[in-house]
């Protein structure tokens, strides 16, 4: 089964990615295998959403873990570290 | 409202006036108020612009106010952030706290200055020279706040490295 989850981007990976989209995902699927599965896209979300290249992730505007598992109709965003203050 | 993320500038003395009015309680105000920089890594800033991630900011930093009210004996904090384009020189960012006695109040600013730097989301870019950059975020501040026991994610470091 599927479920649609809004997907929220900033700072430089909104560059790279655009603000927002609407993704179709395993129901059950954590925020990790999220990134995993928008990495197997190819360009440019591999570069931006690499692994090793240090990122955040919220749930429901949340700071999460990538083990979290996302629940149906989520906002997930990425992010890089933040620098504000 | 003890949060506010706006593009305007902010008056420093009438926030704290606003903080302590009808408060006959308070016996300390400390305030910290973050500034644009001119210079980075030798290099002459012309502008820094901030991004924030709308609804989350604002929750995150209520959130961070409400753990500074449980973990210390304080009677009132205000915390603006501002977003948008900012000149070098401009504020950016006031946290004030209030208190019986001044060593909370202290301790409390400064929890929270090291709390939003780690885990509110901000991001700053700025303009240089050599065109625009967006701002690396340093393990120091991760330090900060791994000295008050808060068991957060590292900011800067990567999550899965």
């Amino acid at each position: 089964m599927t479920m649609k989850i809004q997907l929220r981007y900033f700072a430089s990976l909104r560059e790279a990615l655009g603000s927002t989209e609407t993704v179709e995902i395993e129901a059950g699927s954590s925020v990790g295998a999220l990134r995993d599965r928008l990495i197997a896209r190819g360009e440019p979300h591999a570069g931006a959403l690499a692994r090793g290249r240090a990122l955040r992730a919220a749930l429901n505007q949340t700071l999460c873990d990538e083990s979290v598992v996302i629940p149906d109709g989520a906002e997930v965003a990425f992010f890089p570290p933040v620098t504000g203050g | 409202m003890s949060v506010s993320i706006q593009t305007q500038d902010f008056d420093l003395g009438a926030e704290v006036a606003a903080l302590h009015a009808g408060n006959g309680g308070v016996g300390a105000i400390v305030s910290f108020v973050g500034t644009v920089r001119d210079r980075a890594q030798d290099q002459t800033i012309s502008q820094m612009e901030l991004e924030h991630y709308p609804g989350m900011t604002e929750r995150a930093i209520e959130a961070m106010v409400d753990e500074a009210h449980k973990r210390f004996d304080i009677l009132g904090a205000r915390v603006i952030h501002r977003v948008g384009l900012l000149q070098p020189l401009e504020q950016i960012v006031l946290v004030a706290v209030t208190s019986r006695h001044r060593g909370q109040a202290f301790q409390a600013c400064e929890f929270l200055m090291d709390y939003l730097k780690t885990q509110a989301p901000f991001w700053k870019k700025e303009t240089t020279s050599e065109g625009a950059r967006w701002v690396d975020a340093r393990s120091v501040d991760d330090a900060a706040l791994a000295r008050w026991g808060i068991e957060a994610a590292g900011n800067a470091a990567a999550a899965d490295s």
